[in-house]
């Protein structure tokens, strides 16, 4: 047993931290946010050089292998800065393809993922569908020697930014992956509460060729589960970043800001709250490392669910807890625009929904945990 | 990273299981699952069978009978111990007054005492709070004047838990009433419980239980040689003990097995729509968020322990965030059992096997008022906050 991240894992962390807060800070940020593109090139191009594109790649296509819990740092130091770049989308989609794709496929697409010329994205939520993967009704049906997609996906994040999309399409055997040129989409673009770049996806007879075809026919739902599973212990890990960020501007505000003559955190109504707030955050990190050790060495698929929605339940409930708290503490102030704990609230209130909110990943836990009992 | 117990941890925590669980005499483990009162032999003859094992006080030098174990160690069987259903170890003697005469007793008073705590001749009981002295400690007023080779104690404590059992008591006592900081002027004095002068009453708690008094002290005669450390210098053996050992404070084993009862026993109980209660997605999601709880309890349980293995340190004022957390869970595990029995949980006590409902059901109500104590007792959860704001946060 030990929490210590090893000696690279550390080293990574602490770069890419060093990194963020030299030419991400939060100025820096808010230009990338407010330009037409939404992201920053020059960043991506710097995590690429870093190795965090190819992270949590395969060896083979160029990356460096890791898990989850490699890869935990990196989110935290994400969380802190509150990057909106689209990393976990394209690690997410990227994943798909190592997973479930041909020799062809993986080396078509990820060693330039690695190199940072790839972005991609996974286009599988649609209206109605809630948090339920299983879900789909975009149909996949045979044409020309390959496959018409015709459906609509919604909330799909990254999907202006990415240049190949992971679709989820059923097929006459069942649930089925396709990787599609986002120029062969309808996309409608949007920002999102928490300054991110993602859009809605109309798919009317979008004709891709049977080489298109991610995995086999009709048998992708485990490898979404499983990749949605992977890509929630990530966002816990971010979570926590963001959270440590809101924790920490809260505290240095409570005691910096005069009221009757001192300074507000001589007051014990706030100091109480403060603690929680602290509280609220190591219980959270020690469910993030829960969900990302478990995503990466589960002794089956229920172990790794039965982590990851435990970890989403504590992570979801104290992402309000902390945002809703930071703001309530910074009164009016954070309220404000121009504050950066306006901007934590609204990533962590959107975490707290991602990849299923705490009453989605209730009701996981318990059908699993019956199913074991 | 890495969250699983190695090889030899595994191998080590089922050696303590099985020893345990091949060890713990059925009587006293039906007790404990029926939340029934445990007398003075109940509690003695659980820590006599450990204290012939070797396993009694884990973390004392191996020269007085402690294990040798590491860290890791420590917290597994202490998991281990809460785990399998035992009668509490009393941590009067073991984890308090022993680690004291460890680290401020002279040799007489640890070759006189340690032995007799660690072999359970001895019950010891703690004389901190006083009727105007809960969280603010130091303004206890229990006096005693030197007088020749004798200190003359005068005064009361309250809330002196299984003092109906004890031999000897541990007391903050006020020596010196002239001192400009209240902090000085208190010693740390041994009092031997059958002393002329001293009384004993009960407390009896909301649900029936006798587990804590008030005790009175006139005119108590005690030698000098019982004094512990110097003379006005009890707060620092106060502030000692408070640091001390507070690495089990979240009773993770313990609450662990409660929420495994729980589950089954939920699944044993109708809800109103006829199914097993534990399908109930209301009670269900009350159930499930008391489980993660725990589980984050007991993963931040073990990194500050891995952290403290790490670097030698131990960690501090976190320790509190334990304390909070730990009688949370518990308190809310003592709610929803209750709330399980539904209308059940009205009859108070007195319910025999003949009156249609078992011991345990019986016993849920009254637990969980006892349990209101957890939040309040041994630095209420408002003094830890208070602890983690000014050490940990700086506030």
């Amino acid at each position: 047993m030990n929490f210590d991240y090893n000696e690279e894992q550390q080293l990574l962390a602490d770069s890419v931290r060093r990194f963020l807060a030299k030419d991400y800070e939060f100025d820096k940020r808010r230009k990338i946010v407010a330009s037409s593109e939404g992201w920053s090139a020059e960043t991506w191009a710097t995590l690429a050089e870093m190795g965090v594109t190819g992270l949590p790649l395969p060896a083979q296509f160029g990356g460096f292998g890791g898990g989850a819990v490699d890869l935990m740092g990196v989110m935290e130091a994400f969380g802190e800065a509150l990057v909106v770049e689209p990393y976990l989308a394209t690690v997410l989609a990227a994943r798909l393809v190592a997973r479930a794709g041909s020799e062809a496929q993986k080396k078509a697409i990820l060693p330039q993922v690695v190199e940072g010329k790839l972005r991609l994205a996974f286009a599988h939520t649609e209206k109605g569908a809630r948090y339920n993967l299983a879900q789909v009704r975009t149909e996949a049906t045979p044409a020309d020697g390959g496959w018409a997609l015709n459906g609509e996906k919604v909330v799909v994040l990254g999907a202006p930014l990415a240049e190949k999309i992971v679709v989820s399409a059923r097929s006459a055997k069942g649930m089925s992956l396709f990787l599609v040129d986002r120029g062969a989409l309808k996309l409608r673009p949007y920002r999102t509460l928490d300054e991110m770049r993602a859009g809605d996806v109309m798919l009317a007879s979008v004709k891709v060729g049977a080489d298109a075809l991610l995995g086999r026919d009709g048998e992708a739902l485990a490898l979404i589960e499983e990749a949605t599973d992977f890509a929630t212990a990530l966002v816990c890990a971010e979570a926590v970043g963001a959270m440590k960020f809101a924790c920490d501007t809260t505290l240095e505000y409570l005691k910096t800001r005069k009221q009757f003559g001192v300074p507000i955190g001589t007051f014990q109504a706030l100091q109480h709250r403060m603690v929680d707030m602290y509280i609220a955050y190591e219980q959270a990190k020690s469910m993030a490392c829960v969900a990302c050790s478990r995503a990466d060495h589960a002794a089956d698929a229920r172990e790794r669910q039965l982590a990851v929605s435990a970890a989403k339940i504590k992570i979801s409930d104290n992402c309000r807890h902390i945002s809703q708290e930071s703001v309530q503490l910074h009164g009016g102030m954070g309220m404000a625009e121009e504050l950066k704990v306006s901007h934590s609230f609204r990533r962590l209130t959107m975490i707290a929904q991602q990849f299923g909110d705490a009453e989605h990943h209730l009701a996981r836990f318990a059908a699993l945990d019956a199913s074991g009992a | 990273m890495d969250l699983n117990y190695s090889q030899d941890e595994l191998v080590f925590r089922d050696e303590v299981r099985g020893w345990l669980n091949a060890n713990l005499p059925q009587d006293l483990r039906d007790k404990v699952a029926n939340n029934e009162e445990l007398n003075r032999e109940d509690l003695l003859g659980w820590h006599r069978i450990l204290a012939r094992k070797g396993w009694v006080a884990p973390a004392w030098p191996q020269e007085w009978g402690g294990t040798g174990w590491n860290l890791v160690q420590r917290y597994i069987f202490e998991e281990e111990l809460g785990y399998v259903g035992s009668p509490p170890l009393i941590p009067f003697g073991l984890a308090m007054c022993g680690p004291v005469l460890l680290r401020f007793g002279n040799e007489a008073q640890k070759k006189r005492f340690l032995p007799r705590i660690y072999s359970g001749d001895d019950f010891w009981c703690q004389g901190y709070s006083e009727p105007g002295s809960g969280s603010d400690l130091a303004s206890l007023k229990t006096k005693a004047l030197r007088e020749g080779n004798e200190y003359i104690v005068n005064g009361q404590k309250i809330w002196t838990t299984l003092g109906q059992y004890a031999d000897w008591i541990f007391c903050l006592v006020r020596t010196d009433s002239n001192m400009s900081k209240k902090q000085e002027g208190i010693s740390f004095l041994l009092i031997d419980m059958k002393s002329p002068g001293i009384m004993v009453r009960p407390l009896i708690l909301m649900d029936g239980g006798h587990e804590v008094n008030e005790v009175f002290f006139e005119n108590v005669r005690v030698p000098v040689e019982n004094l512990v450390y110097e003379e006005n210098k009890g707060w620092t053996v106060a502030k000692y003990l408070l640091g001390h050992e507070r690495m089990g404070t979240g009773r993770i084993g313990a609450s662990k097995r409660e929420l495994a009862k729980l589950k089954a026993f939920a699944a044993s109980q109708l809800g109103d729509d006829g199914k097993p209660l534990v399908q109930d997605s209301r009670f269900r999601d009350k159930l499930t968020r008391i489980e993660v709880e725990l589980m984050a309890l007991e993963i931040t349980n073990l990194r500050f322990l891995d952290q403290m293995r790490r670097t030698g340190q131990p960690p501090g004022a976190d320790v509190s965030m334990l304390k909070i957390k730990g009688t949370e869970i518990q308190q809310s595990l003592s709610e929803l059992a209750m709330q399980a029995v539904g209308p059940l949980a009205q009859p108070f006590m007195a319910v025999g096997a003949d009156a249609g409902f078992d011991a345990f059901t019986a016993g849920l109500a009254p637990r969980y008022c006892n349990f209101r104590k957890t939040t309040i007792y041994a630095g209420s959860n408002e003094i830890q906050r208070n602890i983690i704001s000014k050490m940990t946060l700086g506030l």
